[in-house]
C-alpha cells in the first residue's frame, strides 16, 4: 500500500470492496467492470420510477413488467463469464 | 494417599526437629539474665526513619505535643507521612522528571501482594496434544490431562491434610497454653524467640504489644492457601517471596533461588528499602553493617545461596516432589564466605539482578568514601600557606566496622594469602559489548542473555542450540533494541515462527515474561511477540496453552487498561488458534486450584474465552463446572466465570441469558456460602448486562432471592441485596413497586449495619428501587425518608470518598421523586454543621437536586434558610479544591432567579470582602462567583450593583496570581456581556488600554479570559478605543498567534475580523502580510487564517488584491501563506466566490504549475473550496480550466498532495458533475502499467462512491462480442 493512501477511503480496499460492490481495482477485467456498469444501469433505470415510465412506454409493456424484467437481467446481465485462461 | 502422608510426616518431623533446634538455643541465663527478663529492657528497640515516629500517631490524646509539632512547620496532611518510603514515594519522586515524560516503570513496583501472586504459578511442562497424536496413546513422558488432574487432586488432598495437621497443632497448643496459665512471662519468651535471628524483629513486635500472634506458623494466616509456594515451592527464576511483612516465615524453608525479590529478611523494618529495586537513595541491603543500630543484625544466613536450581524452571517443575524439600539445603558457598564481599559474591557464580546492583552501589559508595591520599591531598590545595602536620598522638583511625568488614574478608582466623584466580569472564561496571550488534543488556537481563555474549562458541553448537541462539538473540533484540531493531527482530521472529518450533520459541519467552523486574515496555513488547507468533503457530500452541495462560492471565487483573486489553486479546487469539477442546483442557484443572489466585484468574480468562469462541460453545461445559458436586471452589469458579462473562460481553449476553441464569441458578441455595454470595453477585452483573432487557430470565431465581434476603445476613445478604438491586429496574412498574416494598424492610433494617461494604450496597440498592417507575413518591417519604436520613446523612458519611458519592448519588435519585423541598429541608439545616466535608456534602447534594429540578418548590421560608445557610457555608470553607461551594452558590442563585434580590447586598458584600482576602484562592473563588451570578444580577436589575463590582475588579487587575487574574478578566467579561459596551463602568475606554499589557501575560488562563474580553469589546464596543489602541492591540495579538491552546488561537484570530472591522481592513492587514514572513510554522498558519477572516468580515475585495500582490514575493513562506490564506478565503465566503474566481484563477494557474510541492498541493485545497463554493453557479468554465491543471498532478505520491489533489477532484466531481470526472478517467483505467491502472481506479472509486447514480448516463458504450452482451439497448430507445 502507498504512504499516500493511509489517510484515505483507499486505506482499507477489501473494506471498500465488500461495502460497495462496484467499486473497482486495477486488476479488473472487461467482463467484470462491463457487469457492473449493467448491474448498476438496471438498479438506476429502477430506483428512477419516471425512467422506468419511460422504458414501459417504449417498449410497450407495463412498467411492473418491465422492472421484473430488469431485475431478472440483474443475475446475468452480460451472459456467462469468459473462460478464465490459465496463468 | 500414603505418599501424601509420608511427605505430611517428614515434613512434621523436620519441623519439630527445628524446634527442638532453635528453641533450646536461648541464651545463657547467668551471662545474659534470667530468661523472661529481657536485657533489652530500657532501651529503644527500633529507631524510627523520621524523626517523631509513629507513637504521634498512635496517642492521640496527647494534644499539646502534637499542636507543638503542627505549629513548628506546616506540613503535608499526615497520611502523607505514612506513604511507605523506597518504592512509593521515591520512584514516584522521580517518575516524572522534568520531561513530563514518565521513566520506564516496573510492573513489580506498583503491583499490590494480591497481584504479585502470579509470580508463584509456575510455567507448567508442555501437555498432550490429543488432536496431534490423534489415536496413539500417548508416551507416559509426555503429560496427558489425567496426569495434570490427578496432581491436581493429590495436590488438594495434601492440602486438606496440611491443614488438619496445623489445626491439630493449634488445638495442642491451645491446650498448652491454657494449662499453666500466664503464670509467668516464660512461656511468652518461648513462643517468641523460635532462633535468635528472629529475636530483634520478634522483640519488636512485643514492643507494641499487640501482635504476638506473628510468631506462630503460617498456616494461621488468613489467607486461603496457607501452604502454597513455601513448602511446595519449586525454584523458578524470578520467583518472589510473598512479601507481606505480617507473615513471619522462617528462613529455612526458603528457597533459595536466584532473582527471587523481596527477600523479607533482607530488609530492615525501619529501614524501609525497596523491596527489590537497589536504587541509589534506598537503603541497601547490606548497608545494615555501617549503621551500628541495634537493628536485626544481617547474618550470613540470610545470604542468598545463588547457585541452587537457577536454570532449571520447567524440569524442576515436573517434580515438585522431590523439588519441596532444597529449602533445607544449607546454602552453599561454605563458611569462608562468611562476609559477602563484592568479589566472594562474584566467585559463587553468576549473580543474581539484586546482588549486581547492591555490589555496583557498594563499589560506588567505596569509591567515594575513601580516605583522601596524600598525593590528592597535595593536588587540593595549594602549595604555600600549608603545613602538612603530624598527627597527634592520641590518634586513632575510625573505621567503621562495616567498612572493616568489606575492606578485610578475614572469615575464619587468619586467612592465609592465595593468588586471586583470575575470572575472565568477570563483569565490572560497565556491561561487556554485546557482539554482533546486540542491543545493551541491563544487569537482570543476563540471567537470561547471558550465554549470547561467549560468541566463539558459534561453529561448535548443535542445530537445537543454534537455533535457541538465534531465538534469544531476536527476543533480546524485540526487548532491548532500538525500535528499527525491534521492528526487524519482531518481523524475523514471526516470519520463522513455524521454522523455530512452538516449544523453543516459548520455553525462552514464557521465563522473560515471568521475570521481577520486567517493565510495562517490555511487557507489551514481548507480549507483542507472543500474538504474532500464535498467529503463524497456529494448532502448533496446543501443548502450551497453559504455559502461555500461566504468564498471560495476570494481565487480565492488571490494573492498566491497555494491559488489561492486551491479555484478553492474547487470550482470545490463543483460544481460536488452538479450539475450544483444548483450552478447557488446559484450564479445567486450575478450575478448582486451591489458590484463589489461580482460580480468579482462570474465572476471568475463561470469560474471554467465551466471548472469543460464542457462548454457546461454552455452555455445557459451564453447566457441568457449575454442579460439581466434588468441591465448592470449582462451582464457585464456574458462577464466577458466568458472572465476568456477563461483565465482559455486556449486552451481547441477551440471546443466552436465560440458559446462563439458569446454570447458576441452583448456586443461590448452595450449602457454601462463598457459593451463594458469588452467585448472587452473578446474578446481579448478568442483570447489570441486560438491563433493561430480560427479567423474564430472572423469573426462576425471584423466590430464592427474595427468601435469601430474609434468611441470610451479613456478607451474602449484601450479595443478595445487590443482585436484587439490579433485578428491580429491570421490571414493570407493577411489579416493581411490588418487590421494591419486600425489599424495602430488610433495607430499613440494614440501614443501621455497621459494615461500610453492606452500606455501600444499600445505598446503592435504595438508589435502584427508587428510580423504578412504579415506586410512589408518597411511599418513598413517609416510609424511606425518616430512617434513610436517621441513618445516612451523619458526618460520618463525609469521610469516605465512596460513601459521599453513593449518599450523594443516592439522595439525588430520592429527590427526584420526592421533589426538592423534601430533600432541600431536611438537610439545609446541616449547611451550618461544624463539620466541614458534611457541609460540603450537603452543599453538593443542594447543587444537584436543584440545577436537577429548579428552585420552584422552595418556599419563601426554605429560601431564606438556603441563602443563609450557603453564604454561612460559603464563607466557612476552608478549601474548596473541587469547587463544590462555588458550584453550589452558582447553582442555587441561578435557579432562584429574581427571587434573590434580596440578598443580592450581602451576596456582593460577601464577594468584596472576599476580593480583598490575603488567600489567593479565595479571591480566585470570589471572582468566578462574580462570573457565576452576573446573569441573575442582570435578572434583577441590579445594575447599579454590577457597575459597582465592575470598578472594583477593574482596581484588582494588578492582581499578580496568574489563576486569579485570569479569573478577575472572567468576571469582567461576565459582567460586560450583561450590561452592555455603554453603561459598563469603568468606561470602555479606560478598561481597554489597562488590558493591552495583560496581553503580554504568558499564563494560559489570564490569555484566554483576556482575549475573549477584548474580542468582545472589538467586537460590541470598537468605538470607545480609538484605532491607534487598536493597532496596538493588533500587535500584541501576533504573539497569542503562538498559544499552545487552540481557544486562545481562535478567540484571536477572531479578534483580528472584529478589529478589522472597526479600523478598516487596510492597517491589520498590512500587519498580518508581514507576519507571513516569520519562521515558525503555527505563527504562519495562524495568520493566514486571520488574513482570511479580515477578508470575509470586510468582504474579499478589500483584501484579495494587497495579498495576490503578495504572491509576487519571490520568497516560499509568504507565497505559500498567500495560496493557504485564498483557501481558507475561500472555504469561508463560500459561494460568494463566483465573483472572485477569475481574478484569482491567473494566480492558481501559476501554483499548480510550480515546481514546489507544498505550491500544488495549497493551491489543490484552494481549488477545492472554489469549486465547492461555487458549485451550480455557472462557472464551468473557470473549473474545467483549472481542473486541467490539478489533474497531472494526479500521480504525486507525497501523502499530503495527493490528498489535497484527490479532494480537488472531488470538489471538481460537485460543481462539474461525474460525468465530466468519468471523461479523464476513462483514459486510464485499463492502462497497460499497472501503477497507472492504480490510480485511475482509486480516482474512479471515489468517483463511483459519490456519485455512482449519475455514472449511469456517462459509462462508455461497450460493444457486444460473440459470447456476451456489453451494450446497454434501454439507453438508445426514443420515443
Amino acid at each position: 500500500m502507498q504512504a499516500s493512501d493511509r489517510f484515505n477511503i483507499n486505506s482499507q480496499l477489501e473494506h471498500l470492496q465488500a461495502k460497495y460492490v462496484g467499486t473497482g481495482h486495477a486488476d479488473l477485467s472487461r467482463f467484470e467492470w462491463a457487469v457492473n456498469i449493467q448491474r448498476d444501469s438496471y438498479a438506476s433505470y429502477i430506483g428512477h420510477y419516471p425512467m422506468l415510465a419511460y422504458f414501459a412506454i417504449a417498449e410497450n409493456e407495463s412498467i411492473g413488467r418491465e422492472r421484473y424484467n430488469f431485475m431478472q437481467k440483474m443475475l446475468l446481465p452480460c451472459g456467462l463469464p469468459p473462460q478464465r485462461d490459465e496463468d | 494417599m500414603d505418599l501424601d502422608a509420608e511427605i505430611a510426616k517428614a515434613q512434621e518431623e523436620r519441623k519439630k526437629m527445628e524446634e527442638v533446634t532453635f528453641t533450646s538455643l536461648t541464651f545463657d541465663a547467668d551471662l545474659y539474665g534470667g530468661a523472661g527478663s529481657d536485657r533489652f529492657e530500657g532501651y529503644e528497640r527500633s529507631i524510627a526513619v523520621t524523626e517523631e515516629d509513629d507513637d504521634a500517631a498512635a496517642d492521640d490524646g496527647s494534644g499539646g505535643r502534637d499542636l507543638a509539632r503542627r505549629m513548628a512547620s506546616f506540613t503535608g496532611p499526615k497520611s502523607l507521612h505514612d506513604v511507605p518510603r523506597g518504592a512509593g514515594a521515591g520512584a514516584d519522586a522521580d517518575a516524572e522528571d522534568d520531561s513530563g515524560f514518565k521513566k520506564p516503570q516496573r510492573i513489580i513496583d506498583r503491583e499490590d501482594d494480591y497481584r504479585r501472586r502470579r509470580l508463584q504459578r509456575i510455567i507448567s511442562p508442555d501437555r498432550n496434544d490429543p488432536f496431534a497424536s490423534g489415536e496413539a496413546t500417548p508416551d507416559p513422558s509426555v503429560r496427558t490431562y489425567a496426569d495434570v488432574m490427578r496432581e491436581q487432586a493429590l495436590q488438594r488432598q495434601k492440602e486438606e491434610v496440611l491443614r488438619e495437621i496445623a489445626k491439630k497443632k493449634e488445638e495442642e497448643k491451645e491446650k498448652a497454653k491454657a494449662a499453666p496459665a500466664a503464670a509467668e512471662p516464660a512461656p511468652a519468651a518461648a513462643q517468641k524467640r523460635r532462633n535468635r535471628w528472629d529475636q530483634s524483629q520478634d522483640s519488636a513486635a512485643e514492643s507494641t504489644g499487640a501482635k504476638k500472634a506473628k510468631t506462630s506458623s503460617d498456616w494461621d494466616a488468613p489467607d486461603a492457601t496457607p501452604g502454597i509456594g513455601r513448602w511446595d515451592a519449586t525454584p523458578t527464576p524470578g520467583r518472589v517471596s510473598d512479601a507481606t511483612p505480617s507473615v513471619r516465615r522462617n528462613r529455612w524453608d526458603e528457597t533459595p533461588t536466584p532473582g527471587r525479590l523481596a527477600d523479607a529478611d533482607a530488609t530492615p523494618a525501619g529501614a524501609g528499602a525497596t523491596p527489590a529495586g537497589m536504587t541509589w537513595d534506598a537503603t541497601p541491603k547490606l548497608s545494615g553493617l555501617a549503621t551500628p543500630t541495634p537493628k536485626r543484625q544481617r547474618s550470613r544466613w540470610d545470604e542468598t545461596p545463588a547457585t541452587m536450581g537457577s536454570a532449571t524452571p520447567s524440569a524442576a517443575a515436573a517434580t515438585p516432589a522431590a523439588a519441596a524439600f532444597t529449602p533445607g539445603v544449607t546454602p552453599i558457598g561454605g563458611v569462608d564466605l562468611a562476609t559477602p564481599t563484592p568479589n566472594a559474591i562474584n566467585l559463587r557464580g553468576p549473580m543474581t539482578p539484586e546482588q549486581y546492583n547492591l555490589l555496583r552501589w557498594e563499589r560506588d559508595i567505596e569509591e567515594r568514601n575513601r580516605p583522601l591520599t596524600d598525593e590528592e591531598l597535595d593536588a587540593m590545595f595549594p602549595q604555600e600557606g600549608y603545613k602538612i602536620l603530624d598527627p597527634p598522638a592520641s590518634y586513632v583511625p575510625i573505621r567503621t566496622p562495616a567498612r572493616k568488614l568489606l575492606a578485610t574478608p578475614t572469615p575464619m582466623g587468619t586467612p592465609l594469602y592465595s593468588i586471586p584466580e583470575e575470572n575472565r569472564g568477570q563483569q565490572f561496571d560497565v556491561p561487556k559489548e554485546a557482539p554482533g550488534g546486540l542491543p545493551f543488556m541491563k544487569p537482570e537481563d543476563y540471567q537470561y542473555f547471558g550465554s549470547l555474549l561467549n560468541e566463539e562458541e558459534e561453529e561448535q553448537l548443535s542445530p537445537e542450540e543454534q537455533k535457541e541462539r538465534k531465538i534469544m538473540k531476536l527476543l533480546l533484540k524485540v526487548k532491548n533494541g532500538t525500535p528499527p531493531q525491534r521492528k526487524t527482530a519482531l518481523r524475523q521472529l514471526t516470519d520463522k515462527a513455524r521454522e523455530f518450533g512452538a516449544g523453543p520459541l516459548f520455553n525462552k519467552i514464557l521465563p522473560l515474561l515471568m521475570q521481577p523486574t520486567l517493565e510495562d515496555q517490555e511487557r507489551h513488547l514481548l507480549v507483542k511477540v507472543i500474538d504474532r507468533v500464535l498467529y503463524k503457530l497456529d494448532e502448533l500452541v496446543r501443548p502450551f496453552v497453559h504455559k502461555i495462560l500461566v504468564v498471560i492471565e495476570p494481565l487480565l487483573i492488571d490494573e492498566d487498561y491497555y494491559a488489561r486489553v492486551e491479555g484478553r486479546e492474547i487470550i482470545s487469539n490463543l483460544s481460536k488458534a488452538a479450539g475450544l477442546a483444548t483450552m478447557i483442557a488446559a484450564m479445567r484443572p486450575d478450575i478448582d486450584n486451591i489458590d484463589e489466585y489461580v482460580r480468579n484468574t482462570t474465572a476471568r480468562a475463561f470469560s474471554v474465552v467465551a466471548s472469543a469462541l460464542g457462548i454457546p460453545a461454552l455452555l455445557p461445559f459451564l453447566k457441568a463446572v457449575c454442579q460439581s458436586k466434588k468441591s465448592w471452589q470449582a462451582r464457585h469458579t464456574g458462577i464466577k466465570i458466568v458472572q465476568q462473562i456477563a461483565i465482559l460481553m455486556g449486552c451481547a449476553v441477551l440471546p443466552h441469558l436465560r440458559s446462563l441464569v439458569e446454570i447458576i441458578e441452583h448456586g443461590l441455595s448452595d450449602e457454601n456460602q462463598k457459593v451463594r454470595t458469588i452467585t448472587a453477585l452473578s446474578l446481579a452483573a448478568l442483570a447489570e448486562a441486560a438491563a433493561p432487557y430480560g427479567i423474564e430470565s430472572f423469573d426462576s431465581v425471584l423466590k430464592p432471592l427474595w427468601k435469601g434476603i430474609r434468611s441470610h445476613r451479613g456478607k451474602v445478604l449484601a450479595a443478595f441485596l445487590k443482585a436484587i438491586g439490579f433485578i428491580i429496574p429491570l421490571m414493570d412498574a407493577v411489579y416493581a413497586s411490588y418487590y421494591t416494598k419486600e425489599v424495602m424492610v430488610i433495607l430499613i433494617r440494614e440501614f443501621q449495619s455497621p459494615d461500610e461494604e453492606m452500606k455501600k450496597i444499600v445505598l446503592k440498592v435504595v438508589k435502584q428501587c427508587v428510580s423504578t417507575e412504579g415506586v410512589e413518591p408518597d411511599y418513598i417519604r413517609n416510609d424511606i425518608l425518616p430512617e434513610f436520613f436517621k441513618h445516612f446523612w451523619i458526618r460520618k458519611m463525609a469521610l469516605d470518598r465512596r460513601n459521599y458519592r453513593q449518599l450523594v448519588d443516592t439522595t439525588v435519585e430520592i429527590a427526584n421523586k420526592v421533589g426538592v423541598a423534601d430533600i432541600v429541608g431536611r438537610i439545609v439545616e446541616d449547611l451550618k454543621d461544624e463539620s466541614e466535608p458534611y457541609r460540603r456534602m450537603v452543599m453538593e447534594t443542594i447543587e444537584k437536586v436543584v440545577a436537577n429540578l429548579g428552585a420552584s418548590d422552595i418556599d419563601s421560608r426554605l429560601e431564606e434558610l438556603l441563602i443563609d445557610g450557603i453564604l454561612y457555608a460559603f464563607q466557612e470553607q476552608t478549601s474548596d479544591d473541587a469547587n463544590v461551594m462555588l458550584n453550589g452558590f452558582g447553582a442555587v442563585v441561578n435557579a432562584l432567579g429574581q427571587r434573590v434580590k434580596p440578598y443580592l447586598p450581602q451576596i456582593c458584600g460577601t464577594i468584596k470582602w472576599r476580593l480583598n482576602n490575603k488567600s489567593a484562592k479565595v479571591r480566585q473563588q470570589a471572582a468566578d462567583l462574580i462570573s457565576r451570578i452576573a446573569i441573575v444580577m442582570k435578572q434583577c436589575q441590579e445594575e447599579q450593583l454590577m457597575g459597582h463590582l465592575g470598578v472594583v475588579l477593574y482596581e484588582y487587575l494588578g492582581e499578580e496570581y496568574p489563576e486569579v487574574l485570569g479569573s478577575i478578566l472572567g468576571a469582567l467579561k461576565a459582567i460586560v456581556n450583561v450590561i452592555g459596551m455603554t453603561k459598563m463602568t469603568p468606561p470602555i475606554k479606560d478598561l481597554l488600554p489597562r488590558l493591552t499589557p495583560i496581553l503580554k501575560n504568558r499564563h494560559e488562563k489570564v490569555q484566554e479570559n483576556c482575549i475573549d474580553l477584548v474580542g468582545r469589546i472589538a467586537d460590541r464596543g470598537a468605538e470607545f478605543v480609538p484605532a491607534r489602541e487598536w493597532m496596538r492591540i493588533c500587535f500584541e495579538l501576533l504573539e497569542m498567534l503562538k498559544a499552545h491552546k487552540k481557544g486562545i488561537r481562535r478567540a484571536t484570530v477572531n479578534t483580528f475580523g472584529y478589529i478589522a472591522k472597526a479600523i478598516g481592513p487596510q492597517d491589520v492587514l498590512a500587519t498580518l502580510l508581514n507576519n507571513l514572513k516569520v519562521q515558525e510554522r503555527q505563527n504562519r498558519v495562524c495568520t493566514t487564517v486571520a488574513i482570511a477572516i479580515v477578508a470575509e468580515t470586510c468582504s474579499p475585495f478589500t483584501v484579495l488584491p494587497a495579498l495576490m500582490n503578495e504572491y509576487r514575493v519571490p520568497e516560499l513562506n509568504v507565497q505559500n501563506g498567500v495560496l493557504k490564506s485564498l483557501s481558507f478565503l475561500f472555504e469561508y465566503i463560500g459561494e460568494m466566490g463566483k465573483d472572485y474566481i477569475y481574478a484569482v484563477t491567473p494566480l492558481l494557474e501559476d501554483a499548480l504549475m510550480d515546481r514546489d510541492l507544498v505550491h500544488r498541493q495549497t493551491a489543490a485545497s484552494a481549488v477545492k473550496h472554489m469549486a465547492l463554493g461555487v458549485a451550480g453557479l455557472g462557472c464551468e468554465d473557470a473549473l474545467v480550466h483549472l481542473l486541467n491543471y490539478v489533474w497531472p498532478n494526479i500521480f504525486e505520491t507525497s501523502p499530503h498532495v495527493i490528498n489535497a489533489v484527490m479532494e480537488a477532484i472531488e470538489g471538481m466531481r460537485v460543481a462539474l458533475g461525474a460525468a465530466v470526472i468519468l471523461n479523464y478517467c476513462l483514459q486510464g483505467l485499463f492502462h497497460p502499467a499497472r501503477k497507472v491502472r492504480e490510480v485511475y481506479w482509486k480516482i474512479y472509486n471515489s468517483l463511483y462512491i459519490g456519485g455512482q447514480d449519475a455514472l449511469v448516463a456517462a459509462y462508455p458504450a461497450l460493444e457486444d462480442d460473440d459470447s456476451n452482451i456489453y451494450s446497454r439497448p434501454e439507453l438508445m430507445m426514443f420515443i
